[in-house]
């Protein structure tokens, strides 16, 4: 299958790239690990006039963990990520990136691709939404850096500009006794999630929960979040009973559309097992266990 | 785009040869091996970046080529099965594919063997489930995969001991 025709170009830096994507226009579209946007030319659902190949610009590719932010610059692909230090102090960040697709697609996709696609069924913006994330977007007009939850604002739409770019992720390290689970549910490797779940927590002395964040994923246009959920659960010691709660409440919000991966009240019967699953997972974890992080297969 | 065809110069090092192309920035780069070049051991299966026929090795990782302009991979180092076969022997891998009985029809087995390669440069003794992790974004439909375990734990084997 081939993509309508298009021109390539390759620009130096990331000021040439969003120089030249606001002097291409709108119909132009910037190329990176190319993992969501090459199969979306192959089927012809879009077709750009100009491809602005930014996959080799220099200084965006880079994981940091700070004393105030942990940073990750917008090329890293999901292996890099998935084998970094970061990874490995944040476990949430494990599940997702050694999760999404297959190796060769975690080879070549990158995190900001992800987030910049708006896919409701790309796991990054999902995780994202459960560590209260900022998007650093650079265009010529300067940096802005918003955050996840205003930088999503449907499907397949973000914030950005056409000739804006994502430069960078940011996120603040979590406190300790913070633990953290992503669970995708997929038909195979390869296929974008079912449905998932992301639960990022603290907690306190007895068990008591004092902090939490909360998204489900590919259940909505957008990722799905539930304040009763929230709230349900901080100040409170987490039993099976008050997670089931919570679990109903934020599937309620859920809207996932029926597909070929499943009916909507399939998908929501598999949203409360995985919530449950990363809610223990999560709990487990902030008390120190070590577990490994894995996508559900059918 | 009224204009005509953009053709971008490449240079793209397939198994140790350095190949020079002007090519049409839409060329795919399993059509580039396969049209342009003449190396039709790297199948396209699905065309859409899930069976993984058409993986091989870009820059030391497995990758899918029929997801990738050939343009993306200017500069870069390829290796495709054929490059796997050195003075006439054919590589443990491929050995092992043979004697283990891990293909039946075959048109998955390159894109299995370039994987299963990445994997154990990496992880020279595999355990079983990280062979099938790093198996898990190539279908295969003959097999049932169990004989593909046994054959990378094989050719892991014999690559450890030495031939």
């Amino acid at each position: 299958m081939y993509p309508a025709p298009f021109c390539y170009h390759r620009p130096g830096s990331l000021d040439e790239a969003v120089g030249l994507l606001s002097e291409l226009g709108e119909a132009a579209k910037p190329l990176a690990g190319g993992q969501s946007l090459i199969p979306i030319l192959k089927l012809r659902m879009d077709e750009p006039t100009d491809l602005v190949d930014i996959a080799r610009l220099p200084g965006l590719h880079f994981m940091q963990n700070g004393d105030e932010n942990m940073r990750i610059g917008a090329l890293s692909t999901h292996a890099h990520i998935g084998r970094s230090d970061l990874a490995s102090a944040v476990p949430i960040l494990s599940d997702c990136a050694n999760g999404i697709a297959d190796p060769q697609v975690r080879a070549r996709g990158t995190i900001g691709g992800s987030v910049s696609s708006a896919d409701p069924s790309c796991d990054w913006p999902t995780l994202l939404y459960t560590l209260d994330a900022e998007i650093v977007c650079h265009s010529k007009a300067g940096n802005r850096t918003v955050p996840i939850r205003e930088f999503i604002r449907d499907s397949y739409t973000t914030i950005l500009d056409y000739a804006e770019l994502v430069t960078e992720i940011r996120f603040k390290a979590p406190p300790a006794n913070s633990g953290g689970a992503y669970i995708g549910f997929k038909k195979s490797a390869s296929a974008y999630p079912t449905a998932a779940v992301g639960v990022q927590l603290t907690l306190a002395d007895g068990n008591v929960c004092q902090n939490v964040r909360l998204a489900l994923g590919a259940a909505g246009p957008r990722p799905v979040t539930s304040d009763e959920a929230e709230r349900l659960l901080c100040g409170k010691v987490l039993t099976s009973a008050l997670l089931k709660q919570a679990a109903e409440a934020i599937v309620e919000a859920a809207d996932p559309p029926a597909d070929a991966r499943g009916s909507s009240d399939f998908k929501r019967a598999i949203l409360r097992s995985l919530f449950m699953q990363a809610a223990h997972r999560a709990i487990e974890r902030a008390g120190g266990a070590q577990i490994m992080g894995k996508h559900e297969y059918v | 785009m009224s204009e005509a065809i953009q053709r971008i110069p490449v240079e793209i090092t397939i198994n140790g040869t350095c190949y020079k192309r002007e090519i049409e920035p839409r060329m795919l780069l399993v059509e580039f091996l396969r049209e342009e070049i003449g190396l039709t051991g790297t199948h396209i299966g699905c065309d859409t970046s899930y069976c993984g026929a058409c993986t091989l090795i870009l820059d030391g990782d497995a990758v899918k080529s029929c997801t990738l302009f050939a343009v993306q991979a200017d500069g870069g180092e390829i290796v495709t099965v054929e490059g796997l076969e050195k003075d006439g022997e054919l590589h443990p891998l491929q050995q092992a594919f043979s004697q283990e009985h891990g293909l039946q029809c075959g048109y998955c087995t390159p894109g299995m063997l370039m994987s299963s390669l990445v994997l154990l440069a990496d992880k020279p003794d595999p355990g079983e489930k990280d062979i099938r992790k790093c198996l898990s974004g190539n279908l295969c439909r003959c097999t049932g995969y169990q004989n593909i375990v046994k054959a990378v734990q094989a050719a892991a084997k014999e690559l450890r001991e030495g031939r």
